[in-house]
């Protein structure tokens, strides 16, 4: 449900980044709280910028706890900027709007996928079948994309799993590996070093530069993921490979959670 | 009969750069684009092009091209040496850089080494004929987007070009060499400059940093004194700045340019006044740098005043090769210019 609430009362610091950037820190910790703020600041900045007031701000870069707000500098200052800034975070951001709802599939049974499956569940005291269930319910929150393209971290996950990172990082993790580390989980966009714990593998690719939108999640978006076997999968990843997956079935209505 | 310049050599690390690509950070997507904007932009203007426009990226050692259009007007910009041949097996006559070249079909353009600086730039008068990727030509070849397929030339490459031929005009060229600016890098305090100790502020601003050999488009780290954290040495990431000098657990300052990733969880102690990031973007390894702090508004008037000589120096473009002047190309190829310019008068 879209709820609006007034984020008042924030106390935010205003961190230089040079003459071109400045960042907006509404804490120093992860939070739902402090990242529905930093959100709404994103979207609030996002929609001036189109409608073509706050001339000169080139983008925002929003994480768990703060925003980076990239400006041109021969078209406006930090100092004209800030003030205008301060006074949308002081008036109170709208939260909570338009969050997506995403479900993806993600494919557990086959050992190519998930070469980690049985350590985490040794390291968890689970069997594989526990940790998968618990994936599977985490009510997950995409809060940044960075490090490469398209490569979000995605917050929620059941603390029964929660591991560190392991100690001997792969040097090639597979495109499309569902990952998870500490309290998060991962897609990894492109065939890349890691060392998060391998359980899954969707047929989807987090960066298909032959798309309009080549990145399919967004910060903000609500994400679960939907257990599939490796028929379905195989069917999925020719669609994808293929370029005509619909990716907007991936999209969940309340109809569909109801 | 369709233009481009054909790939006959590729050199080291020729990618196509614009000045950027702009709005996607917050899905991971760095801007990439031209390491020094600066000397792109001066070689736009050289052929009649929009600053934005995409543009050969050179470094080290250029590339071979064979022109394969009926004319194609070109800007070498930067300390490169050049030379251009009337066919693939002709001799090589040296022509000038930081000017524009009118070549015909057939003829061969040498980019050789780019010296005192890691990059150059060549320009075409109308620009390339490639499809933007996210509104940009940017090459980020660890995504392999923009540019050419998304990476460095290769040999064989066929560059189209936007025009089939080159428009009329005189060539132009610099009134002298773009003067970047000596002594210290500019930079601006923060984000988190708090997460140091005074000591260690006073070391990074009081110190030679080195430029080592591990230095790309993704940014350059430093060797020289290390540099002490006070609060540890990581953060919980936040986005990264162009010129961001992050400051990891051994101490030493990385510099993060034009390929850096858009977030990361190390501690930035500055970031680099955007007026000297091309000086940034032209250094090697072994060239010194100190850092000097000044204010976020002084780094604005600093970026502002650049934009105006930038500016000045394309007002002031002179005419390369006026009608009826000297052609010094052809008197090298020649062999005339003994006798008729230099000529040192002998003892009587």
């Amino acid at each position: 449900m879209d709820e609006v609430a007034i984020l008042a009362d924030v106390s935010v610091r205003y961190l230089s980044c040079g003459d071109t950037a400045f960042t907006v820190e509404f804490g120093n910790e992860i939070s739902p709280e402090i990242n529905g703020r930093v959100m709404a600041l994103h979207r609030a900045l996002g929609s001036a910028v189109h409608a073509g007031s706050l001339g000169g701000v080139i983008e925002t870069v929003p994480t768990m706890r703060s925003l980076m707000v990239s400006y041109d500098p021969l078209k406006t200052s930090r100092a004209e900027l800030e003030p205008q800034i301060h006074a949308l975070v002081e008036g109170g951001l709208a939260s909570g709007m338009a969050e997506r709802h995403v479900a993806l599939p993600c494919c557990y049974d086959d050992p190519e996928f998930a070469p980690d499956l049985a350590d985490v569940a040794q390291r968890t005291g689970k069997t594989p079948e526990q940790v998968i269930a618990a994936h599977l319910a985490s009510p997950f929150k995409v809060y940044v994309l960075g490090f490469m393209p398209g490569l979000a971290y995605i917050a929620g996950l059941e603390p029964s799993l929660y591991l560190p990172r392991r100690a001997d990082p792969r040097v090639r993790v597979p495109r499309s590996s569902v990952a998870i580390a500490m309290d998060m989980t991962t897609i990894y966009p492109f065939e890349s070093p890691g060392g998060w714990h391998l359980i899954g593998r969707t047929p989807l690719w987090m960066f298909d530069k032959r798309r309009d939108q080549p990145v399919f999640l967004a910060p903000g978006d609500s994400l679960v993921f939907q257990r599939i076997d490796r028929t379905t999968f195989d069917g999925i990843a020719r669609r994808v490979e293929a370029g005509t997956f619909d990716w907007s079935s991936l999209i969940r209505t309340p109809e569909d959670d109801a | 009969m369709s233009a481009a310049l054909k790939v006959v050599r590729s050199g080291l690390f020729d990618t196509l750069q614009d000045l950027g690509r702009f709005g996607y950070m917050a899905l991971g997507m760095p801007t990439a684009g031209a390491m020094d904007r600066i000397a792109l932009c001066l070689a736009n203007a050289l052929c009649g092009n929009a600053a934005n426009t995409a543009g050969l990226e050179i470094g080290v050692m250029g590339p071979e091209l064979l022109v394969e259009a009926d004319s194609v007007r070109i800007a070498l910009v930067g300390p490169l040496s050049a030379s251009l041949s009337e066919a693939e097996a002709a001799p090589p006559k040296p022509i000038e850089a930081n000017r524009s070249h009118l070549l015909k079909r057939g003829q061969l353009l040498r980019v050789g080494m780019v010296e005192g600086s890691s990059t150059a730039y060549l320009a075409v008068a109308g620009g390339f004929a490639l499809p933007a990727f996210m509104g940009s030509l940017a090459t980020y070849a660890r995504a392999g987007v923009g540019g050419l397929d998304g990476r460095k030339l290769a040999e064989g490459d066929l560059l189209p070009l936007a025009q089939p031929q080159a428009p009329p005009g005189e060539e132009k060229k610099l009134e002298q060499p773009f003067d970047y600016g000596e002594g210290a890098i500019r930079i601006v305090w923060g984000p988190q400059d708090d997460y140091f100790s005074a000591a260690g502020r006073q070391t990074f601003i009081e110190s030679d940093y080195r430029v080592s050999k591990e230095a790309d488009r993704m940014g350059i780290r430093f060797e020289g004194p290390t540099i002490e954290h006070e609060k540890g040495a990581d953060i919980i990431s936040d986005g990264i700045g162009p010129g961001a000098i992050q400051v990891p657990g051994a101490g030493l300052p990385i510099v993060l340019l034009a390929d850096r990733q858009t977030v990361g969880g190390y501690p930035k102690i500055a970031t680099v006044a955007s007026a000297d990031l091309p000086r940034l973007g032209r250094l090697l390894p072994g060239h010194v740098v100190r850092f000097q702090p000044v204010s976020v508004a002084e780094a604005e008037t600093l970026r502002r005043d650049q934009e105006a000589r930038i500016e000045r120096a394309i007002s002031r473009f002179q005419v390369a090769r006026p009608p009826g002047g000297i052609d010094l190309g052809r008197l090298y190829e020649e062999n005339l210019i003994d006798g008729v310019v230099f000529h040192a008068p002998s003892a009587p």
